[in-house]
């Protein structure tokens, strides 16, 4: 569908709903990508490749019997935090290590019900917490694109996963940039919804206020579409939002078709503090240059101002890391994952948790656990909630002198593999564009912006909330207006 | 110091009581899941991945329970707050499945309030309510050779845990007030109120002071107070104890005790230091808890005569104070008792029934008056022939018992058991003469004056007549004998 002859998921499923291509195949060639590339990029830490292909060959069946939804039998990668009957959760961590759960995450459910075939489970950073996916017990996923960097995080093996054409599509989560980051690194499209829109149900908690379900895809209709899949109230998040979803794809595709059309008299609000200092002068230059190319389609550039964004990152790791340091509670060796045996309770609580979790977690609950403690819970909590409320005004005033925000996703290109992690806080800064939609809970979207010394950049959208249709309209019209090369996936298989 | 010595160093002493009371709501499911409230299912059967804090689950807020904190709130003159919040408390335990309890805190669904607790002397004494907030309940840990095993059942089930303001004085004031408490409960259908079962549990914080003090002493917590008289008893003996030691000049460490109904003593559990840190922070899982105006008037609207009510009515009717308080205690016994005057019973007479027959045979194990085989208003007709004296008072005693034990018709059994009184002067009068005949002595006394002797002689003519007779009868019919025999 666009340049390279390439297809999107989107475009496959029509191939398979026309009957000029079988899922089975699909599959095939798929599985046959990771046999191929996973060894060296690691992007799974669990995959089936006979549930996968009997899951194709049931899309297959139901599609010649009438009885399958648009996008059955479209192989799809899960980050390995959504829980699933038929595979490990691990969240990336030894405390989990083959943890089973008995039911299913609600994104999880509703892929199925839409007849997608899992192909596995995707590597992350222990527990979402990281930049790189450095952070996984289970050793580090590589950037596809360029093997000695990494892929981003913290989900790293569902980007990477896309760019490597070892899935159509992927869903990731996204705490302070973790689906955004990792799809500027790897060349590919990630969406952070809305807080609310995709149910937390079964996404094992990092930060609760925070997380939030997001979709990993080659195109931006690619993303819109497995959008409306997940989107939507569930019962059993009660934070998840009464708001009608659905009707992403059709925005999208409306995007793709209008092309530059879509960005007449949109009014783009370039955001001054994220082009300055702490963003790197290539990666500024190349969302700029994208910026001037909007305007050439008629857009107004407005340049506005986040005077947050420097408190944004403190009071996001304080808020982030004080919920963390409760919902981690939970891994006490008493009723799953792993137990170091102990005279004592406490003492096997502490073994278990000793033994169990990784470094960059344990720093996380430490700092979480004093953020809340009494005698600093105001001066830390208190006022990182203080901030945030103070980012989201910040974003919603910006927002209501334009349509979309723009920024860079990611204030640098894909570092090396190793290089920030004995350095916390210059991992940390990789979230520092990311942070502030997290806070706020708006909805976001990265997109490719071209590339620096063949490394990709990222362009984020912010929009208001719940207004992700606006945002894959617009993104889609991007995507048209530049298109960039779709993965190489199946090379050798059905869809060349 | 002996325990006397302790008891006359503890006069000079004041207890200052505040208890924190934990009530299991009787919802159909729990706190945040769908799971069943049940008692005594077999180990981890009621339990889903919320309650068990499995990775990923997430609670959602059950409205009944809501509803329920909302009536108790209402019951006390409580303040309802119209936008609360659910708050994690963090600690570790094998038995709290997700590291965290979900409380209240800051803002909890019920401020103010107060209970009038009704005092020996008839009057009321009020103790101020601080708040009452909802939370779930934590798992059970059972104990067994070496290990203990954890049961999840109770984990996620709903409870209010009201907070009294350290108003309480004596053990006997504490008790009275958790009766009260537990009163109001049962009366709103919001709890089993089952102490021995664990759905309601007290821990006390106790400290003691010189009469006339004003500061209040170094408070210590006394948990697992299993019923209302190990309440009493743990009351006194930590008063007496810090008492004791305040006596001998040693200081009172603030900290945790338990209670061992053994040895009727409290003991160490742990030294508190400051105040446990809970990290208390707003559940980022549960939106705050807004309640519409109009939800609040609707429980309004729908609240029950509650006890309080229910005495002053009861006093009303002419049941002395005693009686009055102690039916009102019992919503059961009440109920019965009400329906009973509504059908043509003497509100004395129905209480004394229920009260004494009643509550006898519930105490020896048998059914409790309302839930046994005699409705009220068999018991209406079984005093109707009572009083018309178609039947003895002994036996009708016995009927009565058997009718709550076994069921069945008041007029059906005493004719079909010959149970209606001996009416028949011939038969009675023969009957008084082989009595008379085989008590000589007894005769003898009463002839010679000694008028008592005679209740022998009625005795032993009920029981030759099945306790069929009438006793005045019986007695008219001995002295007529009698006069013949002087």
């Amino acid at each position: 569908m666009n340049g390279s002859g390439r297809l999107d998921a989107v475009a496959w499923a029509r191939r398979l709903g026309r009957g000029e291509a079988r899922a089975v195949d699909l599959a095939r060639a798929v599985a046959a990508r990771v046999r191929a590339v996973d060894p060296d990029v690691h992007a799974y830490l669990a995959w089936d490749e006979e549930a996968l292909v009997k899951a194709a060959e049931e899309a297959d069946a139901a599609r010649a019997a009438a009885r399958a939804g648009p996008f059955a039998g479209l192989p799809t990668a899960v980050k390995d935090n959504l829980t699933t009957v038929d595979f490990p959760t691990t969240c990336g961590s030894r405390i989990l290590e083959g943890y089973r759960p008995p039911y299913d995450a609600t994104a999880v459910r509703r892929l199925r019900a839409a007849g997608l075939a899992l192909v596995g489970k995707t590597n992350m950073d222990e527990f979402a917490m990281g930049s790189s996916t450095e952070h996984s017990a289970f050793g580090p996923t590589r950037n596809p694109l360029a093997p000695d960097r990494v892929p981003g995080g913290s989900s790293g093996g569902s980007a990477a996963a896309v760019a490597a054409g070892m899935c159509l599509w992927a869903l990731g989560s996204d705490t302070g940039g973790s689906v955004r980051q990792p799809a500027a690194y790897c060349g590919v499209v990630g969406i952070k919804p809305t807080y609310g829109r995709v149910s937390r149900y079964g996404l094992v908690a990092f930060a609760s206020s925070l997380d939030q379900v997001g979709t990993l895809t080659a195109s931006v209709r690619d993303g819109a579409a497995l959008l409306d899949i997940v989107a939507g109230h569930d019962p059993m998040d009660a934070t998840s939002a009464a708001v009608p979803a659905g009707g992403c794809l059709a925005a999208a595709e409306e995007g793709l078709s209008q092309g530059e059309a879509a960005w007449r008299g949109v009014r783009v609000g370039l955001v001054r503090e994220a082009l300055g200092g702490g963003v790197d002068g290539a990666v500024a230059a190349r969302v700029e240059e994208a910026a001037r190319a909007l305007e050439g389609a008629g857009a107004r550039l407005v340049e506005v101002s986040l005077p947050t964004l420097d408190v944004a990152l403190s009071a996001y790791y304080l808020v982030a890391t004080a919920e963390a340091s409760s919902n981690l509670a939970r891994f006490d060796g008493v009723r799953y994952g792993l137990r170091r045996q102990a005279a004592t309770a406490a003492d096997t609580h502490r073994r278990s948790r000793g033994a169990g979790f990784g470094p960059e977690v344990k720093r996380r609950i430490l700092l979480g656990t004093y953020a809340l403690s009494r005698g600093y819970y105001d001066a830390y909590y208190v006022r990182a909630q203080k901030a945030r409320t103070r980012v989201r005004e910040d974003l919603l005033s910006a927002l209501g002198e334009c349509d979309v925000l723009v920024t860079p996703t990611a204030p640098d290109l894909p570092f090396g593999l190793g290089e920030r992690t004995a350095d916390p806080l210059a991992m940390y800064a990789a979230d520092l564009l990311t942070v502030p939609a997290s806070l706020a809970g708006f909805p976001a979207l990265s997109v490719p912006a071209g590339r620096v010394d063949g490394l990709p950049v990222g362009m984020q959208l912010m929009g208001r909330p719940f207004a992700e249709a606006a945002l894959v309209r617009l993104g889609a019209a991007w995507e048209a207006m530049r298109p960039w090369e779709l993965p190489v996936w199946a090379e050798g298989g059905e869809g060349r | 110091m002996s325990a006397t010595a302790a008891r006359a160093a503890a006069s000079a002493y004041e207890l200052v009581i505040g208890l924190e009371v934990h009530i299991e709501l009787r919802t159909r499911t729990k706190m945040f899941c769908a799971c069943p409230v049940t008692f005594g299912a077999p180990p981890n059967t009621a339990v889903c991945p919320v309650c068990l804090g499995l990775p990923g689950a997430l609670p959602r807020p059950n409205a009944e329970a809501v509803r329920y904190g909302i009536r108790l709130g209402l019951a006390l003159g409580a303040t309802i707050r119209l936008r609360g919040t659910f708050a994690r408390k963090n600690y570790f335990y094998p038995d709290l499945p997700k590291g965290y309890q979900i409380s209240q805190y800051d803002q909890p669904l019920v401020e103010g309030g107060a209970i009038d607790v009704p005092t020996a002397d008839g009057g009321v004494r009020r103790v101020r309510v601080v708040r009452a907030h909802l939370e779930e309940d934590a798992g059970k840990l059972l104990h067994g050779e070496g290990e203990a095993r954890v049961d999840l059942n109770r984990a996620g089930v709903p409870l209010v845990e009201v907070v009294s303001a350290p108003d309480l004085r004596t053990p006997q004031e504490a008790r009275a007030y958790v009766a009260e408490l537990r009163a109001i409960a049962e009366a709103l259908g919001i709890s089993d109120v089952r102490m021995e079962e664990g759905s309601l549990r007290v821990d006390a914080n106790v400290s003691v002071r010189r009469r006339g003090e004003e500061a209040y002493g170094t408070r210590v917590e006394v948990k697992n107070l299993n019923s209302l008289r190990s309440l009493e008893r743990a009351l006194a003996h930590e008063g007496e104890r810090q008492a004791a030691l305040l006596e001998a000049g040693e200081a009172v460490a603030g900290e945790t005790r338990g209670w061992d109904e053994v040895r009727g003593v409290t003991y160490a559990l742990r030294r508190k230091e400051g105040e446990d840190d809970y990290r208390y922070f707003p559940d980022p899982d549960l939106p705050p808890l807004v309640l519409a105006p109009d939800a609040v008037e609707r429980e309004r609207a729908a609240l029950p005569e509650l006890p309080a009510e229910r005495r002053r009515r009861y006093a009303q009717v002419g049941l002395r104070a005693e009686d009055a308080a102690l039916l009102a205690s019992r919503l059961g016994a009440a109920r019965y008792f009400d329906a009973a005057v509504a059908a043509g019973g003497r509100p004395r007479e129905v209480a004394a029934w229920v009260l004494g027959e009643g509550a006898r045979i519930e105490n020896e194990g048998g059914p409790a008056l309302e839930a046994g085989g005699l409705p009220p208003h068999q018991l209406v007709r079984l005093l109707e022939r009572l009083e018309r004296g178609d039947i003895a008072r002994t036996a009708a005693k016995a009927l009565f018992e058997r009718l709550v034990r076994e069921g069945g018709d008041v007029d059906e059994r005493i004719a079909a058991e010959g149970l209606a009184a001996v009416d028949d002067p011939a038969a009675l009068a023969a009957a008084v003469e082989r009595v008379l005949d085989a008590n000589p002595r007894a005769v003898a006394d009463v002839l010679g004056g000694k008028e008592k002797a005679i209740g022998a002689l009625v005795g032993g003519v009920m029981r030759a007549l099945g306790g069929r007779a009438r006793a005045a009868a019986v007695e008219a019919e001995i002295r007529r004998q009698l006069d013949g025999r002087r």
